[in-house]
C-alpha cells in the first residue's frame, strides 16, 4: 500500500468550496474536495478515472457498483463519497490485473462466470466481500447472499462455480 | 528467425477461455460511458410528464441560473437536423416514421425525452434537469392491448395474413382455411383452445443506454455509442446531420447486455450528438434506469391458439391467431403465428396475426423475437392436448415429429431434435415421471416435471472480413459487427488460429468499430455462422497472399510450391512432405515491410445450393417445487438438449445456452413490465420492482449439445446459439407447475397471484 498523498485539482468542487474529504483508493491516497451530494460511484467513474465500477441502476437495485469499503461490500451509487472520510476502498481495478489477476478474476476466467462483462466487476468485489464476511458455506448461501448483484446474461452458475473454486482453494467452502 | 510461440493454437471445437475475459474482469474493457475525454460535459434527459398530448411551454429560466449548467437543449432551440423519414429509419426500422427526440411538440409516449440538460459536471445537470418546468395538454390514450384490439391490423397492409412461403401440398392452401380448419377442429376426437398471453417485457440489459459525442475541427463526429451494430450508429446520424457516411465514426468495442435492444439506435445517441454540436463540446448522455423503459419492449400478446387431435394424438387441426401491440408511429412485426405449424406434422393449418397500436414506443426485436413468444405459449398448449389424449408430453412431440419444414414444405439441413429428446429425457430421468398432476411431492412441496420444444432459424447475413498480418507478426481479423457477450472475439481467434496455425496471443480479433469492414447489427444468432464462413474466405485468400510473397523471396524455400503443397503450422508456412523447407510468417510480413492482407465477404449466396429450412432446437426440461400455502414457485432442475450443429467453443456456447434459460425462467416466472392505462405508464420501471432473475432463483442448468453433423446449411456447418436457450425454456416451465400443481395458467409469468 502506498501513502502517497495526491491532492486532485480535476475533484475540487466547482465553487472550490467543498467537503474535504481523504479516501485511499486500491492503496493511494486522495485528499479530495466534494459536493457532498457526489456518489462514491460517480467520483470513482467521473473524476477518479476508475471506470471499471459500473452504473446499472444507480438505486442500489443491481449491485454492478459493488466496491470493497473497508474490506465490507457496499453499492457504490448509494454512498455518498464525503460520508467516509478516511475510509480505504478497494475497486475491481485494485483487486488484480491482467498480469497479476485475483484468485477470483481467474476462477471467473476459467468457469466462464460472465458474458457481456458489464455486472462482472461487481461480482467480482461482491464474491471478494462475500468470501470475507465467512458467512456462506454452502452454494444455497452463496446464490442467496450473492442475490444483491444482478446478472442479465444469465452466468449465476458458472458465478457460483468460481466462488466456491476460490473458496475451496482458501479451505472455506464445505465442498472442498 | 522463428518467432518462439507462447501460446498454443486453438481449433474449432475447443473450450478456449475467452481472449476478452482479463479485461472484463479486471475492470478495463471499457463500454459506451467509459471513455476518458478531454473537456467532457454530462447530459442528463428531462422525461415527459404525461403519455400523450403536446407541450405547451418550457420555462428553463432556473435551471439555466442553476451552477454549472451550459446549455438545455429542446424542440424549440436545437439547431435544424435531415427531417425525412428515410435517413431516421436505421437499419433495422420496421415500416413508419420513426420517433425523433426533440422533433417537436407532440408527446408520443411515457417518458419521451423532452429536454436535454448539459453542464459541467453529472451532479449540476442531474439537479438542473429537475428545475425545467415544462407545461402540457394532456391528450387520451390507449394503452390497453384489450382494448386496442379492435383497431388491429395486417402488418403487411392487405386483407389477410400469410406466411412468406407455403408448401403446395396442403390439404388446403394456407392463408383461406379459417372454415376448413374449424370443421375439422369441431370432428376431431380431442380438442384444446384458449386464450393465451404474454406480458410487455424489457430488456434491461445491465448497462445504461450511454452515448458521447465529439464533433472534430474537420466536421466529423467520433462516437462512442452501445449499440449491436455501430455502422448502424454511423450512417443514422450521417443521415441525420447530412454528413458522409465516412464522416461518422462510431466505436463500441464492448456491449454490456444487447438482447436486441441495441439493434437500433436509442434517443440518447442523437441527443449526445446535437448537444456537442450545439455547444462545441464533447457530450456524454447516460440514461437512468428509469428511462430504460422509456423506448423498446417485447410487446405484449393476445395469442388464441386451438389444436385438435385424433385417439392417437396425431395433430389434425391447428389454428394460431395472434395480436401483439406496436406503435403509433411504426409497425412493428414478429414472425409469431407460423412458429406452431412449422415443428409438427399437420395438414390443416389456419394462421392470422395482426397489430394493434398502442400509446407507447416502438416495441422491438427481444432475445429470439417471435419465436419465443409463439413457442412459450404455444408449447403449453401441446401440453394440455398432452392431458387431453391422455399420453405423455414428450410421446406427443414424438407422434408429431417431422422431418420437414411443415409451412415451407423444405426438408432441414439437419435436424436432431430427435436426439435431443432423447438425450434431455435420459438426463433428466424423464421415464420416472408419474403422469398425473399433484402426484409427486417432497416434503410439504408438490414436485411438477414439465418439458418444451424450442426452435429458432439458423440466419446467415453477408460480412466482410478483413485478415492483415501486420509486421510484427500479429494476425488481426476485423469486422464491424459485434461482441455482445456472445463470445464473438474469441471464436474468431479460434477459427483463425485454426485456418492459419497461428498461436491465440498472436491474434487480435476487432469489432464494434464502423471503419471496420461492413457487417450489418449483430443479432439473430448469425454472428458466429455468418461471420465464420467469412473468416474462413478470408484466411484462405490470405494464405494464397503469403504465399505468392513467400515465393518471390531471393532463393525462397517455397519457390515452386503450390497452395496444395504446403501449408500453415506454428506460425510458418512449410512443404507438407518436407517440413524444412519453411518460411516464418513474421519474417515474411518483416520482408515485406509492410502488412499483407485481404477483405473476403461471406454472403447468403454461398448457401444458395440447398434450398432446405434451417433451424437449431432444444428439447428443455424442466423441474418444479412448489409451496402451496405460500404460493412460492422454485425452479430447482433445468436439462436441456440443444441440436445446434457444430459448436466452436463448448465454453462460451454452454453459457449462451444458460442465458437464454435464465432469461426463459424470467419469462415464465417473474418478468412483467405492468403498465398502469389510466396513466398510461409502466409502473415497475425499475430493476427492484421488475424483477430479472437473481442468484437465488437460479439453481444448476445441465446444457447438452447433441451431435448434429451438417454440410448443408453454411460450410462451416456453425447454426448459432444466442437465441434458442429461450424458446420453450418458459412453457416447460409453465408445464411442470401445471404438473406440480394441476393448474393450468395461460398467461405469462406465472406470478403467486396468478397459481394461488
Amino acid at each position: 500500500m502506498t501513502t502517497d498523498t495526491m491532492v486532485d485539482d480535476r475533484v475540487h468542487a466547482p465553487d472550490g468550496d467543498g467537503v474535504p474529504v481523504t479516501l485511499t483508493i486500491n492503496g493511494e491516497r486522495h485528499a479530495l474536495h466534494l459536493d457532498p451530494w457526489v456518489t462514491l460511484l460517480d467520483l470513482l467513474r467521473e473524476r477518479l478515472e476508475l471506470p471499471g465500477t459500473k452504473k446499472g441502476c444507480d438505486h442500489g437495485q443491481c449491485g454492478a457498483c459493488t466496491v470493497l469499503i473497508d474490506g465490507k461490500r457496499m453499492n457504490s451509487c448509494l454512498v455518498l463519497a464525503v460520508t467516509r472520510d478516511g475510509a480505504e476502498v478497494t475497486t475491481i481495478e485494485g483487486l488484480g490485473t491482467p498480469d497479476h489477476l485475483h484468485p477470483l478474476q481467474q476462477a471467473f476466467i476459467d468457469h466462464d462466470a460472465f458474458q457481456c462483462g458489464y455486472c462482472t466487476p461487481g461480482q467480482i468485489c461482491s464474491a471478494a466481500g462475500l468470501i470475507g464476511e465467512g458467512k456462506a458455506t454452502s452454494r444455497e448461501e452463496i446464490r442467496e447472499l450473492m442475490s444483491g448483484n444482478i446478472c442479465r446474461c444469465g452466468a449465476y452458475t458458472n458465478i457460483a462455480d468460481a466462488i466456491e473454486d476460490v473458496m475451496a482453494q482458501q479451505g472455506k467452502a464445505a465442498h472442498a | 528467425m522463428a518467432t518462439a510461440l507462447s501460446s498454443p493454437t486453438s481449433r474449432i471445437g475447443d473450450p478456449l477461455s475467452r481472449v476478452d475475459g482479463r479485461l472484463k474482469t479486471t475492470g478495463l474493457a471499457n463500454y459506451a460511458a467509459d471513455f476518458p475525454v478531454e473537456g467532457l460535459t454530462y447530459g442528463v434527459v428531462v422525461s415527459a410528464a404525461i403519455t400523450k398530448g403536446r407541450i405547451t411551454a418550457i420555462d428553463a429560466t432556473a435551471a439555466r441560473a442553476a451552477p454549472g449548467v451550459i446549455e438545455i437543449v429542446t424542440h424549440e432551440n436545437r439547431p435544424d437536423v435531415v427531417d425525412k423519414d428515410k435517413v431516421w429509419q436505421d437499419m433495422v426500422a420496421p415500416k413508419g416514421s420513426p420517433f425523433r427526440p426533440l422533433g417537436d411538440a407532440e408527446i408520443r409516449f411515457a417518458q419521451q425525452p423532452v429536454a436535454l440538460v448539459v453542464a459541467d459536471t453529472f451532479e449540476a445537470a442531474r439537479h438542473a434537469a429537475t428545475l425545467v418546468d415544462i407545461r402540457y395538454e394532456a391528450a387520451s390514450h390507449v394503452t390497453d392491448l384489450t382494448e386496442a384490439e379492435a383497431g388491429a391490423y395486417n402488418p403487411k397492409g392487405d386483407g389477410t395474413y400469410s406466411p412468406e412461403k407455403s408448401r403446395s401440398d396442403l390439404a388446403n392452401p394456407l392463408g383461406n382455411t379459417k372454415a376448413h380448419v374449424e370443421k375439422v377442429y369441431q370432428e376431431a376426437a380431442h380438442r384444446v383452445s384458449g386464450r393465451y398471453t404474454l406480458a410487455p417485457e424489457h430488456h434491461n440489459p445491465m448497462e445504461l443506454f450511454a452515448s458521447t459525442a465529439i464533433w472534430k475541427p474537420d466536421g466529423s463526429l467520433f462516437i462512442h455509442d452501445k449499440t449491436q451494430g455501430a455502422q448502424n450508429s454511423a450512417t443514422y446520424l450521417a443521415g441525420i446531420f447530412g454528413l458522409k457516411p465516412e464522416q461518422v465514426h462510431v466505436v463500441a468495442p464492448f456491449m454490456g447486455g444487447g438482447f436486441g435492444v441495441g439493434l437500433r439506435p436509442q434517443y440518447q445517441l442523437f441527443l449526445a450528438a446535437i448537444a456537442a454540436k450545439m455547444i462545441e463540446r464533447p457530450v456524454k448522455v447516460v440514461m437512468t434506469r428509469q428511462q430504460m423503459f422509456s423506448h423498446q419492449y417485447r410487446p405484449n400478446v393476445i395469442y388464441d391458439i386451438a389444436i385438435a387431435a385424433d385417439q392417437a394424438g396425431r395433430l389434425q387441426a391447428i389454428r394460431s391467431d395472434c395480436v401483439g401491440a406496436t406503435s403509433r408511429f411504426e409497425t412493428f412485426a414478429e414472425n409469431i403465428v407460423d412458429w406452431c405449424a412449422r415443428g409438427y406434422r399437420c395438414d390443416n393449418i389456419a394462421l392470422d396475426y395482426r397489430v394493434a397500436p398502442v400509446d407507447t414506443y416502438t416495441p422491438g426485436s427481444m432475445r429470439a423475437p417471435g419465436a419465443a413468444t409463439a413457442l412459450n405459449l404455444f408449447e403449453i398448449a401441446m401440453d394440455e392436448l398432452a392431458y387431453e389424449v391422455g399420453i405423455d408430453p414428450l410421446e406427443l412431440r414424438l407422434v408429431n415429429y417431422t422431418s420437414k419444414d411443415e409451412i415451407s414444405g423444405q426438408p432441414f439441413t439437419s435436424k436432431a431434435l430427435d436426439k435431443a429428446y432423447a438425450e434431455g429425457a435420459e438426463r433428466f430421468g424423464w421415464s420416472k415421471r408419474v403422469h398425473a398432476p399433484r402426484a409427486m411431492t417432497d416434503g410439504r412441496e408438490l414436485v411438477g416435471w414439465g418439458m418444451a420444444t424450442g426452435v429458432w432459424e439458423t440466419l446467415f447475413q453477408a460480412h466482410a472480413v478483413r485478415a492483415r498480418l501486420r509486421p510484427d507478426g500479429v494476425l488481426e481479423v476485423a469486422t464491424a459487427s459485434a461482441d455482445i457477450g456472445t463470445g464473438t472475439y474469441t471464436i474468431m481467434t479460434q477459427i483463425a488460429s485454426e485456418e492459419m496455425g497461428m498461436p491465440v496471443d498472436r491474434i487480435d480479433a476487432q469489432l464494434g468499430d464502423s471503419t471496420l469492414p461492413k457487417a450489418p447489427v449483430e443479432g439473430g444468432s448469425w454472428g458466429a455462422a455468418s461471420i465464420g464462413n467469412a473468416l474462413v474466405l478470408a484466411c484462405t485468400a490470405l494464405k494464397a497472399k503469403l504465399l505468392k510473397a513467400a515465393r518471390k523471396i531471393d532463393d525462397s524455400p517455397l519457390a515452386n510450391a503450390a497452395i496444395e503443397q504446403v501449408e500453415f503450422v506454428g506460425g510458418q508456412i512449410r512443404v507438407k512432405n518436407d517440413p524444412a523447407r519453411a518460411i516464418d510468417l513474421t519474417d515474411l510480413v518483416t520482408t515485406e515491410g509492410g502488412p499483407i492482407e485481404v477483405e473476403e465477404t461471406g454472403s447468403p449466396k454461398m448457401l444458395e445450393a440447398a434450398k432446405k429450412a434451417r433451424n437449431t432446437h432444444q428439447a428443455v426440461f424442466v423441474e418444479v417445487k412448489v409451496d402451496e400455502q405460500l404460493g412460492q414457485i422454485r425452479v430447482t432442475r433445468v436439462v436441456t438438449a440443444v441440436a445446434a450443429g457444430r459448436i466452436i467453443n463448448p465454453k462460451t456456447a454452454r453459457s449462451q445456452i444458460l442465458g437464454g434459460v435464465v432469461m426463459g425462467i424470467g419469462m415464465a416466472l417473474h418478468e412483467e413490465t405492468m403498465m398502469d392505462h389510466r396513466l398510461g405508464r409502466f409502473m415497475n420501471h425499475n430493476l427492484a420492482e421488475y424483477h430479472v432473475p437473481a442468484h437465488a432463483d437460479i439453481a444448476d442448468i445441465d446444457v447438452i449439445f447433441v451431435d448434429e453433423p451438417d454440410h448443408e446449411v453454411n460450410p462451416l456447418g456453425i447454426k448459432g446459439l444466442g437465441e434458442i436457450g429461450i424458446v420453450g425454456t418458459a412453457a416447460a416451465v409453465a408445464n411442470a407447475i401445471f404438473h406440480a400443481t394441476g393448474v393450468r395458467v395461460r398467461d405469462l409469468p406465472i406470478t403467486s397471484d396468478r397459481l394461488l
